[in-house]
């Protein structure tokens, strides 16, 4: 997590004090950012898919309803790009430092006004950053690690997800109503 | 510059369901058929396999068997007045893409649509008289009887091995299987799945209240099954990786799985994959379609394909834009409710009741696509609809498909989405939570429809579908009765909590998954003033263009339509194969 091709180090604070404020490290799991996420986002944001792929660019684009989804120019690099510059001119303006120099009852605060798009960003709405950033964060925790997040199957441990093989033919039956306690196995045992 | 082909018989626009089994049943026949398909080609053994088939990433949330909307499209805007905008990217419904198209991805509820589901304008005008449909409601007849489909829901049936339990065989009612459905001339051809722990506990509640549960009809094997193309099924694993996946050990009935092994060796038929058709080449004067023109999405070079008998077997947009643009029959205008492509759109009503259980163990993950239970007292017409507002019903069902944790991880209402209290709860609640679903009827009204859009585009340069469409006074009344009908199922379970269903939802929203269920545009009727092609699928307009798919049910019923759909694609063959080939013309005179 030190060298960051894609990520300015001021990106990288904020995303790592951010991931760390929506999965807080306590007995359930380690910090989001110790589970890998903020490697997670890094990838994806340089992946295909943080440059557009499957998302229709062609404009003209228009002020929408909710109904209509996302209808911003921007692909997820670009949005997280100014969606975090939006954040660290807002915090400055409320507190005088950056997101990530917050203290953890600020963040929350923050992070809660960036929710319910009270936070006034310039160029881009705080909600739909927020919305990209909750769901990307939500990816890296619960996806197979082999994407950099999830780190030791943390986060499937929190909840009892046993990952693969997936093969259940026989416990369908044998486990009818009764706790499947089998430890996580990502992609990556079996590759 | 566009190379032109050398003529062959059939042409097969798409290499789903639909066009699969026509590709088959034709090249039975003797026909050369050349199957166009816009994706890659794909086989279970190579595309589906384990462990990489087991990415909820990959294949759940960045969706990489689905339509690619980067280079196609839907537009949406609620009322005609409004300008529509381009779903950038694919929510509420997520067509598949590839070889066995959205075939590959679906669960597998392999439903029958009710005797009545058919007739729709006439049972509703015998029952209640003319004067009680509103005037609005678009409702029509289908043009074929559920009589006449019978035989050809049963050959689907036993293509796929589907699972379940029949609740009417012959006339006898059969107590444990469906006993609202159609006449059956045959038991399903394998065992119900093993059903889930929350399907057991909503079957249970079920019947103490007096209503009827049955195994929801799963085109999952629960054992081993040869079908009658030769094709192996396996046992379903119960892997919990269904919609949105191929299937890693072949139990999950898709074109791949069923059909493919036979018809890609067979030398009369071609698959032509990465081939994005463009445009139906029309000649009006002697009401035929000449040829297709693809382009192959790889090179950016496009072909002429020539055909003797063109099949249009996209998906529901596909087939309505290829007909819109290639200027086949009257574009529909909801101003004046004349013409008739793109009428009629219609989608599947959806709500659901969460309930939490804390002294039940689910285990979410261990899931077929289909493995729970439902209920058809509140489908169709099953019941009494004298002063009750609405028409239709909805299947209720229990049969949790999926434990993923990206998307699956429930909390109760008014828990934060984040932070230390959110872990608490999703820690707490991962096993013990699950929906019941209602799937509900969605009748045509005189707004909805699908036309070309002005101002947006796709990646072959053609204008976007776009789609005109709203919940409707029928369809609120509709869930809302039905949704009742779920919580009293959920409180019969004695919860610990339970969330109230939606409140009707205000607008039809295109960001959360609710259904790939898309239906109409291109409608099946009785006359060419009303429908676009006929009893057979046969386009009024060109007698040897067939138009296959959920786009040619006039609205759709209170059930998943892959089973509906299939049944006509063999209705369609067989008069294909008996009639149109012995005399080429129109099946129907107009």
């Amino acid at each position: 997590m030190t060298s960051s091709p894609s990520l300015t180090a001021a990106e990288l604070a904020f995303l790592t004090a951010a991931v760390d404020t929506l999965i807080p490290a306590d007995d359930l799991s380690p910090s989001g950012s110790d589970c890998g996420v903020v490697d997670f986002i890094e990838w994806q944001l340089a992946s295909p898919w943080g440059e557009g792929a499957g998302l229709y660019r062609d404009g003209p684009f228009f002020q929408a309803k909710p109904e209509h989804g996302y209808q911003l120019r921007f692909t997820p690099r670009e949005l997280f790009r100014a969606g975090i510059a939006a954040a660290n001119v807002w915090t400055r303006s409320a507190h005088g430092k950056d997101f990530n120099q917050l203290a953890d009852i600020d963040r929350i605060a923050a992070l809660k006004a960036f929710e319910e798009g009270s936070a006034e960003f310039s160029g881009v709405p705080s909600k739909e950053v927020f919305e990209a950033l909750l769901n990307l964060t939500m990816e890296g925790f619960f996806a197979d690690p082999i994407y950099g997040g999830n780190r030791d199957c943390s986060a499937w441990k929190m909840i009892g997800y046993p990952g693969l093989p997936a093969r259940y033919r026989e416990a369908v039956s044998t486990s009818f109503g009764k706790r499947y306690d089998q430890p996580p196995r990502s992609i990556a045992d079996f590759s | 510059m566009t190379v032109k082909l050398k003529e062959v018989d059939v042409v097969v626009v798409g290499m789903g369901w639909t066009g699969s089994i026509l590709a088959r049943e034709l090249t039975k026949a003797g026909l050369h058929v050349v199957g166009l398909e816009r994706g890659p080609r794909r086989t279970s053994e190579e595309d589906f396999a384990p462990p990489s088939i087991r990415d909820e990433l990959k294949y759940a949330i960045r969706l990489a068997l689905i339509q690619d909307a980067q280079r196609e499209t839907v537009t949406m805007r609620h009322s005609p007045s409004e300008t529509a905008l381009p779903i950038r990217r694919l929510g509420a419904f997520l067509p598949g893409s590839g070889l066995g198209g959205s075939g590959v991805v679906w669960n597998g509820i392999t439903s029958r649509f009710l005797p009545s589901d058919f007739e729709l304008r006439g049972h509703l005008t015998q029952r209640y008289g003319r004067a009680a449909i509103p005037s609005d409601l678009a409702v029509a007849d289908f043009g074929v009887t559920y009589a006449e489909l019978e035989p050809f829901y049963d050959r689907f049936e036993k293509l796929c091995g589907v699972s379940g339990k029949a609740g009417n065989l012959r006339g006898r009612q059969i107590a444990g299987g469906n006993i609202f459905e159609g006449e059956r001339s045959d038991d399903y051809p394998n065992k119900p799945l093993v059903t889930s722990k929350p399907g057991t506990l909503f079957a249970r509640a079920a019947a103490e209240l007096g209503y009827h549960p049955f195994p929801v009809p799963s085109a999952n094997a629960s054992a081993a099954y040869t079908n009658p193309e030769g094709a192996t099924l396996n046992a379903c694993e119960y892997c919990g990786h269904c919609d949105r996946f191929g299937c890693a050990v072949n139990a999950k009935a898709s074109p791949n799985s069923t059909l493919h092994p036979v018809l890609l060796q067979d030398p009369n038929f071609e698959l032509r994959d990465h081939a994005a058709v463009k445009q139906l080449v029309y000649d009006r004067a002697v009401r035929k379609v000449r040829s297709v023109r693809y382009v192959d999405v790889r090179t950016g070079a496009e072909y002429e394909q020539p055909a003797g008998l063109v099949l249009l077997c996209a998906y529901v947009f596909n087939n309505a834009l290829l007909m819109l643009h290639s200027g086949i029959g009257a574009p529909y205008d909801p101003a004046t409710a004349k013409g008739v492509v793109g009428k009629n759109y219609c989608y599947q009503t959806t709500s659901r009741v969460q309930v939490f259980m804390e002294d039940e163990e689910i285990n979410p993950f261990m899931a077929s696509g289909v493995n729970g239970m439902a209920i058809d007292d509140v489908n169709g017409d099953n019941f009494d609809h004298s002063g009750l507002g609405f028409f239709g019903g909805a299947m209720i069902f229990c049969s949790p498909a999926s434990g993923r944790p990206i998307m699956i991880r429930p909390v109760p209402p008014g828990t934060p989405r984040w932070g230390a209290a959110w872990k608490q709860a999703t820690a707490k609640w991962y096993n013990h939570s699950f929906f019941i679903n209602v799937s509900g009827a969605s009748y045509a009204h005189r707004h909805s429809h699908l036309d070309l859009d002005p101002n947006y585009r796709d990646a072959l340069g053609r204008p976007l579908i776009r789609m005109t469409y709203d919940f409707q006074e029928n369809d609120r009344t509709l869930v809302a009765h039905a949704a009742g009908v779920a919580v009293k199922i959920a409180q019969a379970m004695n919860p610990t909590m339970m969330t109230a269903p939606p409140a009707q939802r205000g607008s039809f929203h295109t960001v959360p998954y609710q259904s790939t269920h898309n239906t109409g545009g291109t409608i099946m009727g009785s006359d060419p003033g009303s429908s676009v092609v006929n009893r057979y699928l046969q386009s009024w307009d060109a007698d040897n263009l067939f138009v296959m798919g959920a786009s040619t049910f006039p609205q759709n019923a209170g059930y998943a339509p892959t089973a509906t759909v299939a049944a006509l694609a063999y209705w369609s063959a067989h008069a294909i194969t008996t009639q149109y080939l012995k005399n080429q013309g129109p099946l129907v005179d107009a």
